[in-house]
């Protein structure tokens, strides 16, 4: 009986793979090394011109830069005197827009990735969002800068920008106005228009990494769905979500175009003391600075950027240690 | 809550225990009066979109005794298993039709809660699946979903529970350690000892032992037969020597259908259909 059939008969006999095997034309053994060889020899070169290129532009913006730093520097306001200027006021409004930014975007991108993963049913719906998701995630920043400008800084034109309702006094920490101008409020919103496609991709991404078995054990113990999500599979995926968040954020820290359509003050010597507190942020004072004609200026613009670069290596440190931290705990 | 036998008599797995045995007709007889019935399924047909898993199975199983259902891969053993629990209900395009019923109730229904009914009947799964939690919490985590318990209950709960699952002189010093730690077999008990813990009145086993090694598959087969005095259980295996060693009924399920169901002695030894015995005998499948 073969079961190779009628190819198998035509031969005078069935040749064992083995056979098969020896009679094949060997191929090149140098050959295929050296192709090895020169494959291993391209990517080294490539990691090398890659990081050689980021040692260069942080070799040259630490030579400009590093004299300014100092802890004037940092507790200065701008000034029109280069010796005098600080980065105080965008330090403290990316602070602001950040944490505004991260307490609007987790919650909204969590909730939507729960929903989408755990909750909603395989639809042409479904399929519609996550595409569009998707999508939303390769938008240009200033596109969203200029929908923050006409939602949250202008509120559709429901109500005169330039005169706004006011609640409470302006210089109390509770003071609200609508529309909301272009204070942190308003900035820390668009930049959540930003993020919020990385947060729930990556939520996604972080939740679909949870065993599909451990979901059939809550449910199987009579879990309803919303126990199940909460009790298993968001602490499972929590440290790969606060990864994506922090992730996130230092790319919100970062932007400058959103918050220039909104139409923030180019020179503001106050820090914010509410929501509505006008601000300008980091990567914006570097640019400005940058654009002046004195050198003076560019050295704090090389200032600026190594503010900057601290700020996000320790948002990215804190993402790491994060991570390790949790999934230690985990086991 | 059921009392856990603390002391289990030592039984040697390979012999049947003297569980009365009925139905030693060779005909596919009705259990007998004696016994109650615990779930009974009459012409219960089921679909994963257009491909009929289940055809017309009639089946009863009945109460505080080991049910096995053999037969191929694919013959729709776990299919029936997965509508007892209803466990079938998220994979898109499953539907039943058809009578199932635990204890008079109605398990097709729309309306029922399967939230209730998970909780009355438990389900263990072929490869351990312990949560990323302590020992502890494993098990608690059932009774946590359904009632708030005190401290001490709470604690009576886990230990009777890890008891009742053979497990408890072995974890009893390392309840907060992670479940992740324990070997294999224990993982099973463990999962045996969550799912006892909701206090459920069935217990269904998706093939339990075959992700184990024989030593822990001992230990498992000698467990169901301890538990069986207390739950009534329901065991999906590709292993006969198991069905038999474990199982006082057996139903063999072939492409779909209920080729014979009967005493798990009669099945194995003087089966009334020519494709139980090929099958039991390993001619075939």
């Amino acid at each position: 009986m073969h079961s190779l059939g009628s190819r198998a008969q035509s031969t005078t006999r069935t040749r064992t793979p083995g056979e098969i095997v020896a009679a094949a034309t060997p191929t090149s053994q140098v050959g295929r090394r050296v192709v090895d060889r020169a494959f291993l020899g391209v990517c080294i070169v490539f990691t090398a011109l890659a990081v050689s290129l980021l040692v260069v532009l942080l070799v040259s913006i630490w030579q400009d830069g590093h004299a300014r730093l100092s802890w004037q520097f940092l507790s200065a306001f701008a000034s029109r005197k280069t010796e005098e200027a600080g980065v105080r006021a965008p330090l403290w409004g990316s602070i602001w827009v950040c944490v505004i930014c991260a307490v609007a975007a987790l919650p909204i991108g969590v909730g939507t990735a729960i929903y989408l993963e755990e909750f909603s049913k395989r639809s042409r719906f479904r399929s519609f969002i996550q595409l569009n998701i998707a999508n939303l995630a390769g938008v240009p920043s200033i596109v969203y800068g200029i929908l923050g400008l006409t939602a949250f800084a202008r509120a559709f034109g429901a109500a005169n920008s330039e005169d706004p309702i006011a609640f409470g006094q302006p210089e109390s920490f509770f003071y609200l106005q609508l529309p909301f101008g272009h204070g942190v409020l308003a900035g820390g919103l668009t930049l959540m228009l930003v993020v919020l496609p990385i947060v729930i991709v990556s939520s996604q991404e972080a939740l679909r990494t949870v065993p599909g078995s451990l979901r059939t054990a809550s449910l199987a113990l009579g879990a309803t769905q919303w126990q199940t999500t909460w009790n298993i599979t968001l602490p499972a995926s929590i440290p790969m979500i606060m990864t994506g968040g922090i992730l996130a954020m230092s790319r919100a820290i970062g932007e400058a175009a959103p918050i220039l359509v909104l139409g923030v003050p180019l020179f503001i010597r106050s820090t914010p003391i509410n929501l509505m507190s006008d601000f300008t942020v980091l990567p914006l004072q570097i640019y400005n600075w940058s654009m002046r004609q004195q050198s003076g200026f560019h050295e704090l613009a090389a200032a600026g950027i190594i503010v900057l670069l601290a700020v996000l290596l320790t948002l990215n440190a804190l993402a790491v240690i994060i991570r390790h931290r949790l999934q230690r705990a985990n086991g | 809550m059921t009392t856990p036998p603390n002391a289990p008599p030592p039984r040697n797995i390979d012999l049947k225990p003297a569980t009365p045995v009925v139905a030693t007709a060779a005909t596919a007889a009705p259990v007998a009066d004696v016994q109650d019935i615990a779930i009974r399924a009459q012409g219960l047909d089921s679909w994963y979109g257009s491909v009929q898993a289940l055809k017309g199975i009639s089946l009863e199983i009945p109460k505080c005794r080991v049910t096995a259902l053999i037969g191929p891969s694919g013959c729709g053993k776990s299919t029936f298993l997965r509508w007892i629990n209803r466990m079938n209900d998220p994979i898109p395009g499953a539907r039943a039709s058809g009578t199932l019923t635990l204890h008079g109730d109605d398990l097709l229904s729309r309306s029922l809660d399967v939230v209730e009914l998970r909780r009355r009947v438990g389900m263990v799964f072929q490869k351990p699946n312990p949560f990323t939690k302590s020992i502890y919490d494993n098990v608690a985590f059932g009774p946590r979903l359904h009632r708030s318990f005190r401290r001490a209950d709470l604690d009576e709960l886990v230990e009777n529970s890890l008891r009742a699952a053979a497990l408890w002189d072995e974890v009893k010093d390392r309840l907060k350690s992670s479940a992740l730690g324990l070997s294999g077999g224990q993982q099973q008990r463990l999962c045996i000892a969550r799912a006892i813990a909701v206090g459920p009145e069935v217990l269904l086993m998706d093939e339990p032992c075959s992700a184990l090694d024989p030593k822990s598959t001992a230990s498992i087969e000698q467990l169901i037969r301890e538990l069986e005095t207390s739950y009534t259980i329901v065991i999906v295996t590709h292993n006969m020597q198991q069905a038999a060693r474990v199982s006082d009924r057996t139903a063999f399920f072939f492409e779909g259908t209920l080729v014979e169901c009967g005493s798990t002695d009669r099945i194995f030894t003087n089966p009334a259909n020519k494709q139980t015995e090929d099958y039991v005998s390993g001619r075939f499948g």
